[in-house]
């Protein structure tokens, strides 16, 4: 951490318009790395390249080689997601500081409103206390708790002029956030022309509850239940779902949280068939699994319950680790949602009540390097591509976040490979009490972090200022989303078959609803019912020969064979 | 003495039958033995015995010869027996037909009757009218202008149109009444006749059983005598008494012979007078009708074949034959009528298979009681010689001997009693009959029912060489489950032809269901229940639903079946179809995608592992689901795939043809899938056993009945045909192609089905003990599918015109011959309800072992008595998907709050706070036990 250093030229000093040059240090983008230096004004990158003609007053900062890599990107933490009426132990100034001495300069937060809210308040809620108090550039997702005409209004409002273009709906947590499928399909179809990403919290909430009911029945009531009554099959299962729904509305899934081996492996093979999927693996997932869920502990038993939980299998962080290397799983979150033990206590007597919410924003790039670049199975661009420039691809702020270019913002880290640190929460930047990642060492971290062109975090220091994020507005219809979209779209026009008309007999449907037809739509159509007097009058006639024989044999029984008088058309022979 | 008779016997033994004269009857010719007293021998023998000095050998013999003597003697009995009884058996049957003749005298002569009455009604009514008209043409020339007003007319008019329409009504209700009294009498006396025929068959059988039991054992007999070289006055007389006893059954067998040939005359005689009216065009829709008699129809199908092949086949060979029998009488050689019997006996017994119910009625009727003496009419005995029998693990060559409808003896060399037809299978396969795990007969849909009932589509099952089929009951939803077992009970055992079992689909879900559902399981014998993932607002269930469902069979030993498609998805996808105006059956396919069903089936299977409980997904009809199925059996999931003759034989791209009604033919769901190579990557999994059974899913609709979806396609019925396809597709399609062997085959098209419902090994096996159905399969035939000859009632064949190789050549249900080179016998109401037991081993083995390692244990540990953070419970917006409180949390947390309320701000207080953290949250209070912290909890 001693290598760069940090000249202050005291000559034109502006706080605002701060000049820096990095220099010598290796630029990787997601595509290439390239030796270059980067010329920073007024929070922007003005020049890359070798030899740049500065002005004078510039701060340098000498890179000695180290990797100068865009500033990650969170794409997923709540900060300020209320549980029963108490926010989280990090707030935005909290969690945004911790962020930041991890090398992440942007997060983007989830909106939770409360079924019933309104979505376009929480909104607002949300960025009033943001603006407030976030050090690091950030922007919102909004959650969706609930479906009808009133939320379709708003969401057209936050997309067309709030910029979020991104929403969560819940598979999982039944009869508060959880939609049927049918929802799904309308919320899917109808985001999907607003341009929209769907986020989706994948767990069958249905199962859920009766497994939690089941778990509780047999006595078991401390944290080991939630695993328990949250198998990984129903996160594959509702991953599976989420994406046919997706796919059959043609519209783009993000699934949020993959925490399991059998919920990636679906994500990589819905991708094999080109169905246009992005899975988000956490920190948690990436690094620690849900042994200790049977710690004899229970503050740190409880401390890791989040949903969908961790997999107790220990090969699960492993396996998605080599899934986010290879490309099937895209972007890393951390899902930072830090509870207290003290709020984490609710549950103690029921583990469904237990806050769910886990750190990890602060160990999230230092974990993705110790155990997939240093492992060798991810090269230093795919590094910076699932940290930073595909969560800005998804979400349509490429390029100004997740590239180091000209023109792009300044949020830059100087990242330092060889540095190791121990996790413990004594010296974490969060203030929840119990670190999941006690005890860890990891390789790899920021040694310099860059916050629009401000140095935010150095030597182990964070030295931001509340209130100086700001929030980035997205537009809707991402590119790297909606491409493909666009055009299966055309390319997927279904048509009708252009046929003569049937004209050959109908059968005359009883139309009393004794049978129900198994059909599952009701809509009749007009034309199949004739009206009752018609057929009253071809009783009549018959019932003049008395009781035919042939009543009982079963090729006709009991049918009535409308023939049009005009005699069949030949377009109805047989055969 | 003894000299004087070795060198005949010396004689014979050189060249013996080879004249096709046996020993015996050339030395009875010689001797000119021509009567016998039976005991007078016997006595004589005895005698001998006595003798003293006679060797072993000689005293075998005669012990022999007695034996013989006492056996030709109750023979000769029990001939004569026989004898007396087809007397009055004829005679009986001549009188009856006297008396069918003059009732149909009788009704004819009313008709008659009937007939001039009308005319003369109608003359009558004619002249009335003619009287009318002239008054009314009177009085209005005679009277003033209007002689009666239009009013009067119009109501005079209509009286005479009533009055004219009353006779004609009645007149026409007679003569219905009439005529279908007639077919009544027709068809009792046809039925009478048919069954005295069989009767006469069996008995001529059975002659000559016996007669060629004689004549062997005589023969043997002569021959040891001849060896042993002893022969005194006695041993002559034996060999007399033998040829006595084949002179006498000779004669008996003619007599028999030539009554039966007056019976036969009479049919060939009379029947046609009977049947020439129904034969005549005019009465054609009549008999096809059948009368009050459901089966008629078959009935006289089957007969009128059976009389022409009987005349036929009789009068080619009775004509030589009684010739030679005379000439044999006179010659003394009755042993050529034994060699003739054998030829002609193989098809006339045959032939007469399909019709053994009737008799089985006519033995009980009490009428011809002597008749019962003569063995159990009721014992239908078979003998399949030659075959390859192929089961599941393996096959070898054997014979098979069944009883009663049961296997009872499987080897080389059988020993069976007399009286057994035989069936020569030439190396054939014998396979264990199919058992169709999937269809729906007579489904109720809207107020009508499928084209196909419990006899038609048995009947084709049968045809197919499918014996036993697995129908599901569709109760209504809301309708108890109970009352629509009962009902679907009482149609497949009025009109089934094979042995049936039955499915329950679930359809509503609630605490009577389950009572319903244990009863059903508990009692009536139904092992399996279906639930439908997909018809959103009839029979869907929730994700909640199914776990209860699947837990409760888990316990009870039930075995889930899904009908796995997204129902919500569909809705909403049909819905958009419509918008766009696509309302053709193509709509049908592009509303339900492959995804939604491979998603349902990996839902269903993460439910049913969820919830311990083995699963069935019902028709498999996309690869992606197959695959999902291949998948969580690799996992370990006990889960079976059915793929339906339709998926494996067929696909999807029909759905866009021109012609509506094909189109329309093929709407089934999950809908047949548009890639044409599902069938065959199905068959490879079905091969591979990823895939464990095939059902057929039949379920037939006419055209019209389609045609109700003409304008909208989710009003199309739903459902193909495939029950008689079944077993020829997937042999053509998996084994001929070299994907499957013989005994796959077995096992996915009978064993692992019978397995499944926990009726292995009485079906789907053979094997001593087994039912008694089989299918002697012929891998060669080959023919083309057409709904011109197929047997379904259906309008369409959706495999029309593919060509199959391989078909049953013969089927045996229930021990009878079914169906034999093409021509049908079947009798409907046959078919036996199979219980089928809770817990098939087949798939709840796995489930047991299971249910004892997933025990789950909660970790014991201290109690948490750390501090614990406020929250109020009023906030409906928990995410915990619980809202369960835990009942004792809520008045101690209140205690805590307000003994510290009295400390000031409790924000501020916040003693957990480590002073190097700056900024903590406001509002946030830290609620601490008097107590203080114990190390449990303590922060690490």
């Amino acid at each position: 951490m001693s290598g760069s250093s940090y000249h202050e030229n005291n000559g034109i000093h502006h706080l605002k318009s701060e000049r820096l040059l990095i220099k010598g240090g290796r630029v990787v983008n997601d595509d290439q790395s390239l030796y270059a230096d980067v010329y920073i004004e007024n929070g922007l990158i003005k020049q890359v390249g070798e030899n740049l003609v500065v002005p004078g007053g510039v701060k340098v900062i000498e890179a000695n080689g180290r990797m100068v890599i865009p500033g990650g990107i969170d794409a997923n933490t709540c900060l300020m997601k209320p549980y029963l009426g108490t926010p989280p132990a990090d707030d935005f100034l909290q969690g945004t500081k911790a962020a930041l001495a991890g090398g992440t300069t942007m997060i983007i937060d989830h909106v939770t409103p409360e079924p019933g809210e309104s979505l376009l308040q929480a909104f607002e809620c949300w960025q009033e206390a943001a603006d407030k108090k976030a050090c690091c550039d950030y922007s919102l997702h909004v959650d969706i708790p609930q479906w009808d005409e009133n939320v379709k209004d708003e969401l057209e409002l936050l997309v067309q002029e709030k910029g979020i273009n991104s929403f969560q709906v819940y598979m999982a947590y039944k009869d508060t956030y959880q939609m049927t499928d049918s929802e799904l399909y309308e919320v899917f179809s109808f985001l999907k022309q607003l341009g929209a990403v769907v986020l989706v919290h994948a767990e069958n909430g249905d199962l859920i509850a009766q497994e939690q009911k089941k778990i509780l029945g047999m006595g078991i009531t401390g944290p080991e239940g939630h695993p328990l009554s949250r198998p990984e099959e129903l996160e594959a299962e509702a991953v599976f779902r989420a994406i046919t729904l997706g796919n059959r509305v043609n519209c783009p899934i993000y699934i949020t949280k993959v925490m399991s081996k059998s919920a990636a492996d679906t994500i990589a093979q819905a991708r094999r068939k080109g169905y246009v999927v992005f899975g988000e693996p956490i920190t948690a997932s990436l690094v620690t699994d849900g042994s200790h869920y049977w710690s004899k502990n229970w503050a740190k038993a409880a401390a890791y319950v989040t949903s969908p939980p961790l997999s107790p299998d220990p090969t699960t962080p492993d396996h998605l680790n080599t899934l986010l290397a290879c490309g099937d799983l895209q972007v890393v979150g951390s899902a930072h949602c830090a509870y207290s033990t003290s709020q984490k206590a609710i549950g103690k007597d029921d583990f469904t009540l237990i806050p769910e919410g886990t750190n990890g924003v602060e160990e999230r790039m230092g974990f993705v390097w110790d155990k997939a670049v240093a492992m060798g199975k991810m090269d230093e661009n795919q590094f910076v591509a699932v940290t930073s420039t595909n969560a800005a691809k998804i979400f349509n702020l490429y390029p100004r976040k997740g590239r180091i270019a000209v023109g792009s913002d300044a949020d830059i880290v100087i990242w330092d490979p060889n540095s190791t640190k121990t996790i413990t929460a004594k010296l974490q930047q969060s203030a929840s009490e119990y670190n999941i990642f006690e005890g860890m060492e990891c390789r790899g971290g920021p040694a310099l972090v860059l916050s629009h062109g401000r140095v935010v975090y150095e030597e182990g220091k964070v030295q931001a200022q509340q209130g100086t994020g700001r929030f980035i507005p997205r537009k809707h219809f991402p590119d790297y989303v909606y491409q493909r979209i666009k055009v299966r779209n055309q390319a997927k026009n279904q048509q009708g078959v252009i046929r003569g008309l049937y004209d050959g007999p109908v059968y005359d449907v009883v139309p009393t609803q004794t049978y129900i037809t198994p059909s599952p739509s009701a809509r009749t159509s007009p034309t199949s019912h004739q009206p009752p007097p018609i057929r009253n009058l071809h009783q009549s006639n018959f019932s003049l020969s008395g009781s035919q024989i042939d009543d009982i044999v079963p090729r006709r029984s009991g049918q009535r064979i409308v023939a049009p008088p005009g005699g069949r058309s030949n377009i109805t022979s047989l055969g | 003495e003894r000299e004087r008779k070795s060198p005949p016997f010396n004689h014979l033994r050189m060249h013996p039958f080879s004249e096709g004269v046996s020993a015996l009857q050339i030395y009875c010719m010689k001797e000119g033995v021509k009567d016998v007293c039976i005991p007078d021998l016997i006595k004589l023998l005895d005698i001998l015995g006595d003798n003293g000095n006679l060797r072993n050998e000689e005293q075998v013999a005669i012990i022999q010869a007695s034996t013989v003597l006492s056996l030709a003697e109750k023979w000769i009995q029990q001939i004569e027996g026989t004898e007396a009884s087809l007397h009055q058996k004829m005679m009986d049957l001549e009188i009856e037909m006297e008396m069918f003749c003059k009732q149909k005298g009788y009704l004819e002569e009313e008709l008659d009757y009937r007939k001039q009455a009308l005319d003369q009604a109608y003359m009558q009514i004619q002249e009335l009218e003619a009287t009318l008209y002239n008054a009314l043409q009177q009085d209005k020339v005679i009277k003033y202008g209007e002689p009666l007003d239009e009013l009067q007319k119009d109501e005079l008019r209509t009286a005479v149109e009533k009055l004219r329409r009353q006779m004609l009504r009645k007149s026409r209700e007679y003569d219905c009444q009439i005529l279908q009294e007639r077919m009544e009498l027709l068809h009792q006396a046809h039925q009478r006749i048919r069954d005295l025929e069989d009767k006469t068959e069996i008995q001529r059988r059975q002659i000559k059983d016996l007669e060629e039991k004689v004549v062997c054992q005589l023969g043997d007999l002569v021959c040891d005598c001849s060896v042993i070289y002893f022969l005194d006055d006695c041993g002559t007389m034996c060999v007399a008494v033998a040829a006595r006893v084949i002179t006498s059954v000779t004669a008996v067998s003619g007599s028999t012979m030539a009554e039966r040939r007056g019976n036969w005359d009479k049919a060939e005689d009379d029947l046609p007078v009977y049947l020439a009216r129904p034969g005549t065009a005019d009465q054609v829709p009549r008999q096809k009708y059948g009368g009050l008699f459901c089966n008629i129809e078959g009935a006289f199908e089957s007969k009128t074949i059976d009389f022409d092949a009987l005349s036929v086949g009789q009068r080619g060979s009775r004509t030589p034959r009684t010739a030679r029998r005379e000439t044999g009488q006179e010659a003394r050689s009755p042993d050529s009528d034994r060699k003739i019997s054998p030829v002609e006996e193989s098809p006339t017994a045959s032939k007469q298979g399909g019709k053994h119910s009737p008799r089985v009625e006519f033995s009980t009727n009490g009428s011809i009681e002597v008749l019962q003496n003569l063995g159990d009419e009721k014992s239908e005995r078979l003998l399949v010689k030659g075959g390859r029998i192929v089961n599941d693990d393996q096959s070898f060559h054997a014979d098979i001997y069944m009883e009663d409808g049961i296997i009872k003896q499987i080897g080389d060399n059988l020993i069976v009693p007399g009286g057994v037809k035989t069936i020569e299978a030439n190396g054939k396969m014998v396979i264990p009959g199919g058992i169709d795990i999937h269809t729906h007969f007579q489904m109720p849909y809207r107020g009508t029912t499928t084209v196909d009932d419990f006899a038609q589509g048995s009947k084709a099952a049968l045809a197919g060489g499918t014996t036993m089929i697995v129908d599901h009951v569709i109760p209504d939803p809301g309708c108890s489950l109970m009352e629509a077992y009962d009902q679907w009970r009482q149609w497949a055992d009025e009109k089934s032809c094979c042995d049936y079992a039955l499915h329950v689909d679930i359809t509503h879900w609630n605490d009577s269901v389950k009572q319903e559902v244990e009863s059903l399981i508990k009692e009536k014998g139904v092992n399996s229940f279906q639930v439908y993932m997909a018809y959103k607002d009839y029979y869907q269930m929730s994700n909640s639903e199914l776990y209860d469902i699947f837990s409760f069979l888990a316990e009870r030993g039930g075995i889930a079946e899904v009908h796995a498609e997204n129902g919500e998805i569909i809705a909403e996808e049909q819905a958009r179809m419509l918008q766009m105006g696509i309302t053709g059956p193509e709509g049908h396919v592009l509303s339900r995608p492959e995804e939604l069903e491979a998603e349902a089936v990996f839902r269903a299977i993460t439910i049913a592992s969820q919830t311990n409980c083995p699963l069935y997904v019902t028709r498999v009809m996309s690869k992606s689901a197959a695959d999902i199925i291949s998948q969580a059996r690799k996992r370990g999931n006990v889960v079976f795939g059915e793929p339906i003759t339709a998926s494996l034989g067929t696909d999807g791209t029909h759905y866009w043809s021109k012609n509506w009604a094909k189109a329309a033919s093929f709407v089934t769901s999950p809908p047949l899938s548009p890639d044409p190579t599902t069938p065959d990557y199905l068959n490879t999994m079905l091969s591979s056993g990823d895939l464990s059974v095939t059902g057929s899913a039949h379920c037939t609709f006419s055209v019209a009945q389609k045609a109700i979806g003409k304008d909208d396609f989710t009003q199309i019925p739903e459902g193909v045909n495939g029950v008689e396809e079944r077993m020829s597709l997937i042999w053509d399609k998996a084994v001929t192609t070299g994907k499957m062997d013989e005994n796959m085959f077995v096992a996915v098209t009978s064993t692992n089905a019978a397995k499944i419902l926990n009726l292995y090994p009485r079906k789907g096996r053979i094997a001593v003990g087994s039912d008694a159905d089989l299918v002697i399969w012929d891998t060669d035939s080959i023919r083309t599918i057409t709904a011109k000859t197929h047997n379904s009632a259906a309008e369409y064949n959706i495999f029309e015109g593919m060509e199959l190789r391989g078909a049953p050549q013969a089927v045996i249900c229930q021990g009878k011959i079914v169906v034999e080179e093409g021509t049908l016998h079947v009798v409907s109401g046959v078919g036996r309800f199979i219980p089928c037991s809770a817990f098939p081993d087949f798939a709840y083995k796995r489930i047991k072992a299971r249910k004892q390692l997933a025990v789950l244990r909660a970790v014991p540990r201290g109690m948490y008595d750390g501090p614990v953070s406020e929250f109020s419970m009023s906030r409906g917006g928990t995410p915990s998907a619980s809202a369960r409180t835990s009942p004792t949390k809520q008045p101690s947390r209140n205690l805590h709050h307000s003994g510290f309320s009295l400390a000031g701000n409790p924000a501020q207080c916040g003693p957990t706070i480590p002073d190097d953290i700056p900024i903590r949250p406001a509002g946030r209070r830290i609620v601490v036990p008097p107590g203080g912290r114990s190390n449990i909890t303590s922060l690490s």
